[in-house]
């Protein structure tokens, strides 16, 4: 039975409005209106050219890029595997898998990067256990640095990957590696000719979907980062908290804004629309 | 039309879906009691004008009623019709005895009428005792039986169906056939049916409206639609048929290939037409008994012989009027023909019919 | 499909030790939050419930449980409704710009949370709303409503039109088809879409973070606001009471699926 015009607009209107409202009027009111502080428009020319080119910006830049392409690197070297045995586990072993994976989902990223640090820190549990074995004879730096946001993101992000990869992976038929076996191809063979081409669709959308995430990353890199880890989402909220520069993390925010909204056009266009994700 | 008396009316009835008119002027009366089907290949607009029926799509133009009353733009609910659909449409979540309270739940019927009518409408379709099931504990069958309670527990006049039996297999289509036609002389229930099978809407019947590009292209009785068809289409849609391409020749009537054909019923007009006859009214003999020479009378070679069971079926080329069908029931004494034998096909001029092209 | 079992037994300790290693940070921070010593030691040498007395004890933590369990309520019963009925308007509705609205509708997934947060605080701090619970429910319901128009869109697959002809020929109206009819039938995806609302917004800590102020410091916000200070085993109390959260939403979840797969079949 379908819907008239006006019942649809009236049963998505309140959906529509909190979205002007609420999302994207206030993004909108605070870019503009962050902006005209710095007077006509050459004046906002010249201030952004000034910031977006000082060396703190793309100093920050450089390490959002670069942590999130390693990020993104362990992410796939880990969730592949992962997905792979989840693709192929049956009855308990599925469940267990599964369960390994949903639990940190959906648990809380700040619980999650406070696990790490427990783990990591100076008087963490790696270090006591290396200090009591006699191996170190004092503390490793593992956190406040870049391994620390490094494995913290690659714990956060991992479950997006091993999903995506996962629904890409179901979408293969078994009789076509079968096929494959049958005429005479190694196990190697198989995987690297039918099963990765088959798959590649769902490492490109998962590496995009994993990248987006991590260059608008907060809450680990913040918590886990040393001073010179600083990200592009860091310096935004920086910007506010301590100096209330909003002109500066405005022209940060159409930085961070324009890259992950052009990477998620990619990301749209590969799926087809679809997201695989939800939350 | 004489609205007082009908149970339903269609007064030229027409919807658009853009540049697309998908039911053009539709105009049909329906009698109290009366089982009417329309009829026709999807596309026709027959299902269209079950949705205007129902008020599931609003006429563009035209009038519906029921009862003498108008309900054209009235909402589905006020018109208290009964419905069948096409896959069933029975409530996962709601047992066989819910799904077939649902009408009588909706109009908050006191608790012993429920019980009653749910009782009699179950009876009816042979289900006592499936009150607790659910449509996946169902065969195809018995879902059907539901759909069908529920459609008839509220005792509406009118009651529509989708086609309802398209998703049984052969034989439990026919049986079906049978008890759907039953109940609905018992109830006196007026049936406003629609289907693409022709068999099925011969068996069951009062009258049939067929439907093309959406336009009811001929209506009437089973009998009358199947043996004097007003157009190609209609003899062609309902069942096989011989259309032979036939011109007028001086007074008499000739086929494309000059063998001499002769009707008692339709004519043709100049741009020429059909001799249309059914494929069990043509008689088939062997060559040399029979004497040459006479209207309706073409040799031909066996190409195809089918053995049908109840029927054999022959495919004949013949040089005057292409390829023929002639069907022969398998009767005591019937004679056998193989593929190859050179045989001659006759019929009379009662049994065909000349169609305009 | 099987090679040596030496490799069989390489590939399975692989995939035993990438689950342990998802699922250890998460049970270091159960056993901690049990630990009797003074300070955060793993595994620790003794148990007692003193940091759970620490963490229940606390006004400021109490305030935080309230808050958080507050504004994720509020944002599960908003996100929960407006998703319901913007889901179904999507799937019975076709007018143009129907897949760009879908698209937009999900955007806020991908948005930075910290761009989201900062924007709306830019609006919010000139009216007054820091700290007004309500208002952070409303923002945690911008990024809750995508989740659970995916989960409903989806849940609502099942719902054949057909149905809603049929309610509506024997006797609905509208609203009697949506209550007897659509909600019913698609009731396990709205249980899991409120489930997962509520978690979306008891555990966001970004927008929180800028919109709860003092008056409104959810629980995520105030494990923020003392991991600045010292890792200390309270948090893990607190963080054990979030994943306890957590596993029971799960669960629950787990559980309706599967009760609705046995009775319904579909």
């Amino acid at each position: 039975m379908p819907l008239s015009r006006l019942g649809a607009l009236l049963l998505l209107a309140p959906s529509i409005l909190l979205l002007v409202f609420v999302f994207l009027g206030p993004i909108g009111w605070f870019l503009v209106g962050s902006f005209a502080e710095l007077g006509s428009l050459a004046e906002i020319w010249e201030e952004t050219r000034a910031v977006v080119g000082s060396r703190a910006v793309a100093l920050a830049i450089a390490n959002t890029n670069w942590i999130a392409l390693q990020v993104t690197f362990f992410v796939l070297l880990i969730g592949y595997p992962l997905a792979y045995a989840l693709n192929r586990a049956r009855g308990l072993a599925f469940s267990l898998i599964i369960i390994a994976i949903v639990l940190p989902y959906f648990t809380s990223v700040i619980v999650r990067t406070y696990a790490w640090m427990v783990i990591l820190g100076r008087n963490g549990i790696i270090n006591q256990m290396l200090l009591g074995l006699g191996i170190v004879s004092e503390p490793l730096e593992l956190m406040y640095n870049r391994l620390g946001v490094v494995i913290g993101m690659t714990y956060v992000l991992l479950p997006y990957m091993v999903l995506t990869l996962y629904a890409a992976m179901k979408a293969v038929d078994p009789r076509l590696l079968q096929a494959a076996e049958g005429m005479g191809a190694s196990r190697l063979g198989v995987f690297l000719r039918v099963f990765l081409p088959l798959t590649m669709h769902g490492v490109i959308a998962g590496s995009l979907i994993v990248f987006i995430l991590a260059i608008g990353f907060f809450v680990t890199p913040a918590l886990m980062g040393g001073p010179s880890d600083i990200m592009i989402a860091m310096l935004i909220e920086r910007e506010i908290e301590l100096t209330q520069n909003w002109p500066v993390a405005a022209m940060m925010t159409v930085v961070l804004l324009v890259v992950t909204l052009v990477l998620y056009a990619i990301y749209a266009r590969f799926t087809g629309g679809r997201t695989g994700f939800a939350r | 039309m004489q609205a007082g008396s009908a149970a339903v009316v269609l007064e030229t009835v027409t919807k658009r879906y853009g540049a697309d008119t998908v039911v053009d002027a539709v105009s049909v009366s329906i009698a109290q009691g009366e089982f009417f089907t329309l009829l026709g290949p999807s596309g026709s607009g027959k299902t269209t004008t079950l949705n205007m029926l129902a008020g599931f799509a609003e006429p563009d133009g035209g009038r519906v009623l029921l009862a003498g009353r108008d309900v054209t733009r009235a909402a589905p609910r006020e018109r208290g019709l009964g419905m069948v659909f096409q896959n069933y449409a029975i409530f996962p979540h709601l047992d066989t005895f819910e799904n077939v309270a649902f009408p009588l739940r909706v109009k908050k019927a006191p608790k012993r009428e429920v019980e009653t009518r749910v009782a009699d409408a179950l009876a009816m379709v042979k289900l006592t005792g499936f009150e607790r099931r659910y449509a996946r504990q169902l065969s195809g069958g018995q879902q059907q039986r539901v759909a069908l309670a529920r459609a008839i527990v509220a005792h509406p006049s009118v009651v529509l169906m989708d086609e309802p039996l398209g998703a049984l297999d052969k034989n439990l289509r026919y049986h079906m056939q049978v008890e759907i036609k039953e109940i609905q002389r018992r109830l006196g229930m007026t049936v406003v049916y629609v289907t693409h099978d022709q068999e099925e809407a011969l068996t069951m019947s009062d009258r049939i409206a067929i439907m093309n590009g959406g336009r009811i292209v001929q209506m009437g009785p089973p009998r009358d639609v199947y043996e004097a068809p007003e157009n190609a289409f209609v003899g062609r849609f309902l069942g096989e048929a011989n259309l032979i391409p036939a011109r007028r020749d001086g007074l008499a009537v000739a086929s494309e290939g000059g063998a001499l054909l002769e009707s008692a019923h339709g004519s043709l007009g100049a741009e020429g037409g059909f001799l249309f006859v059914r494929p069990e009214k043509v008689a088939v003999a062997p060559e040399a008994g029979t004497a040459p020479g006479g209207p309706n009378r073409i040799a031909g070679r066996v190409r195809f012989a089918g053995f049908l069971g109840n029927v054999l079926r022959y495919e004949v080329d013949t040089d005057q009027a292409g390829s023929l069908i002639a069907d022969l029931v398998n009767g005591p004494g019937a004679v056998l023909h193989a593929a190859g034998d050179t045989v001659v096909l006759s019929w009379s001029r009662e049994d065909c019919r000349l169609l305009p092209g | 499909m099987s090679g040596s079992p030496l490799r069989r037994t390489l590939e399975r300790a692989l995939v035993v030790l990438i689950c342990a290693g998802l699922l250890a940070p998460i049970l270091v921070v159960i056993i901690a939050s049990f630990s009797g010593d003074g300070y955060l030691k793993f595994p620790p040498e003794t148990f007692s419930l003193r940091w759970y007395e620490r963490f229940l004890g606390d006004q400021r933590w109490r305030t935080a449980i309230l808050n958080s369990v507050v504004v994720a309520a509020m944002t599960c019963v908003l996100a929960t409704f407006l998703g319901f009925i913007a889901a179904y308007a999507m799937m019975r509705a076709g007018f143009r710009g129907k897949q760009v609205l879908a698209a937009l509708l999900l955007t806020p997934l991908i948005v930075p949370h910290v761009v989201t947060a900062i924007a709306i605080y830019y609006i919010s701090a000139p009216l007054g709303l820091i700290g007004f619970r309500p208002w952070v429910a409303i923002a945690h319901t911008v990024v809750a409503l995508p989740v659970v128009l995916v989960i409903l869109q989806s849940a609502m697959q099942t719902v054949d039109p057909n149905f809603e002809r049929a309610a509506m020929v024997f006797g609905c109206t509208r609203f009697g088809v949506f209550r007897r009819v659509v909600l019913p039938l698609a009731l396990p995806g709205v249980v899991s879409a409120a489930l997962f609302a509520f978690l979306t917004s008891f555990d966001e800590v970004v927008i929180a973070l800028f919109l709860s102020g003092i008056r409104g410091e959810t629980l995520p916000v105030r494990i923020w606001n003392s991991l600045h200070l010292e890792v200390e085993p309270t948090i893990a109390a607190v963080s054990t009471l979030l994943i306890a959260v957590t596993v029971v939403a799960l669960l629950i979840d787990y559980l309706v699926r599967r009760d609705r797969a046995a009775t319904s079949g579909r």
